[in-house]
């Protein structure tokens, strides 16, 4: 367990040793998670030393004071709860597979356990790699990067993918065990084209965990949408231990600037509020002049892979961002955005997106034939026939527009996003001209 | 670790494979060895004869029951195997991607039971 599983958090500034507590547990847990790995080859002793290290941080700091080097204090105290249940487990005879360490890591690992004041090493880049091993489902693989690479806790994972806690809980433990039993390497995969693949699966990885927060859930989606954060407190990380990766810039940028819109999403009554309707005042002005600033340098090169992915997506929100009203959006841009990025993937939901933007700038005419024949590639989704209702309803057709709505009404499982389309359909008598769903976002 | 690396493939493929395409299979193989020999280390490897010669024994009711073909109904079939001891898993994955592109293979660590470790 973490401090932040007893319902701390940041913003709430408490006494000197909850801030210290905090800081160390923001600033330390990966690299003390990855030394206690590098050390004993186990990643739930490591985990749950560590865990049970904080726990009594929280005990002994606020009688005893903040160690002058908390996270020695931490390392410690993990090590000691670690070895214990080793000698638990071998007076059990139990055998648990050992991870695979090459000598050098367990070396530099037992030089910072013996004196942890220096603490240098940092072996977070081996834990990342190892979280986001390929041949973990790409679920598992977000789930144990936020748990063992940030410390997200096993309840807020478990809300984040709308499971149970104890399904989420096995679902660690398997992924844990699965590392160890396949043989899947603690270890920093060589230069090359190989290693550049490993950081594309690192970078998807995070991306998976972040738009998890969007998916559409059964419940109140509130809290969900700020367990997303966390997945960008992964990327922030990642970046730290993968500078010079223009894959990860890209998404950093992407998520700030989706993020950034969180508190206008929703309204009091918790509907969905569609970009155009957005009270634009309550977007993070500061996310979004930070995702900007990682996008400048970025925006005149091809970047090769994912990252352009990341780029285009990242750009088409920054259109939206930038522009000061909804009607100040530059739609021509972010079509010419949405084809590039169609050419290059392919993927039928970026052709609707696309769709919307070229009928917002050239009207719906030519957004609905863009339209034609995507049923085939989307069969099960709403989001096509909401789209094509609008479409239609703007060009006049309302007959048409009504059988769209009904269709997406019988597609649609989200109770929130189901009132939408149903207030939509009703004002199709009023002949009005609703602003058609916007791309961008998640 | 020792890898337990089963080979399986359509039969239709490599029925309609002219000579050119079996040659570069034969040479895939042969690199899969010498990679194999540098950086780990090959306990056994063995092609098997096609599914059509397959045994498959079972027992109902005691007794042994033999049935003609292999134990799963696929379009894939189970062609062979390589059993290796490599350092981990990527190295094992690595060596792999070396092996003709038409195979579908499955990599699995081998468990040491208890009490057979001498025999």
């Amino acid at each position: 367990m973490s401090p932040t599983e007893h319902g701390r958090g940041p913003g709430h500034p408490g006494p000197a040793h909850e801030v210290a507590l905090e800081e160390a547990f923001r600033e330390h847990w990966g690299r003390l998670l990855a030394l206690l790995v590098a050390q004993f080859r186990r990643l739930d002793l490591a985990e749950d030393g560590l865990g049970e290290a904080f726990e009594a941080a929280a005990r002994h700091w606020p009688a005893e004071g903040v160690p002058r080097n908390p996270a020695a204090w931490l390392l410690t105290a993990a090590r000691r709860r670690v070895l214990d249940r080793l000698r638990a487990e071998a007076v059990a005879a139990r055998k648990e597979p050992l991870l695979v360490v090459d000598a050098q890591a367990r070396h530099d690992a037992a030089a910072v356990m013996a004196d942890p004041g220096g603490l240098v090493a940092d072996e977070r880049l081996r834990l990342v790699f190892l979280c986001a091993h390929p041949s973990l489902a790409p679920e598992s693989a977000a789930a144990l990067s936020l748990r063992l690479v940030i410390g997200v806790p096993t309840s807020d994972i478990a809300r984040l993918f709308l499971v149970p806690e104890p399904t989420m809980a096995a679902r660690l433990t398997r992924t844990k065990r699965r590392l160890a039993a396949t043989g899947a390497p603690f270890s920093i995969p060589p230069d090359g084209p190989a290693r550049d693949a490993r950081v594309g699966v690192v970078t998807s990885v995070a991306y998976l965990a972040f738009t998890a927060g969007y998916a559409p859930g059964t419940g109140p989606d509130v809290t969900r949408t700020a367990l997303a954060g966390e997945a960008i407190r992964l990327t922030r990380v990642l970046r730290e231990v993968l500078p010079g990766q223009p894959a990860l810039d890209a998404l950093l940028a992407l998520m700030l600037l989706q993020h950034s819109r969180r508190d206008a999403r929703v309204d009091p009554d918790g509907l969905p509020v569609l970009l155009p309707d957005q009270d634009r005042g309550r977007w993070r002005h500061d996310e979004i002049a930070e995702a900007l600033g990682l996008l400048e340098p970025l925006a005149r090169r091809p970047l090769g892979g994912v990252a352009d992915e990341y780029l285009l997506q990242a750009l088409i929100a920054a259109e939206h961002a930038i522009a000061p009203t909804a009607a100040d959006t530059q739609w021509h841009r972010i079509a010419a955005r949405y084809a590039e990025l169609e050419d290059l993937t392919g993927s039928p939901v970026v052709r609707l997106n696309r769709a919307v933007a070229v009928a917002e700038s050239e009207g719906p005419a030519a957004g609905l034939a863009l339209l034609d024949g995507l049923e085939a590639h989307l069969p099960h989704s709403h989001r096509l026939p909401a789209v094509r209702a609008e479409l239609l309803s703007r060009a006049g057709d309302r007959e048409g527009a009504r059988t769209a709505y009904d269709r997406a009404l019988a597609l649609c499982g989200n109770e929130a996003e189901r009132a939408l389309l149903a207030t939509r359909r009703k004002a199709l008598d009023a002949a009005a001209h609703p602003p058609v769903e916007s791309p961008g976002d998640p | 670790m020792r890898y337990f690396v089963t080979i399986a493939y359509e039969p239709t493929v490599w029925a309609d494979a002219d000579e050119t395409t079996r040659q570069r299979y034969h040479q895939e193989h042969l690199a899969f060895h010498d990679a194999v020999k540098e950086r780990a280390h090959l306990v056994a490897g063995e092609a098997l004869a096609g599914p059509e010669t397959a045994t498959t024994l079972r027992h109902r009711d005691g007794a042994p029951v033999l049935t003609e073909g292999p134990f799963a109904e696929s379009t894939e079939v189970v062609g062979g195997f390589y059993l290796v001891d490599a350092d981990d898993l990527d190295t094992m994955t690595e060596l792999c991607t070396l092996l003709p592109k038409a195979y579908s293979l499955e990599i699995r660590p081998v468990v040491q039971v208890e009490g057979f470790e001498e025999r």
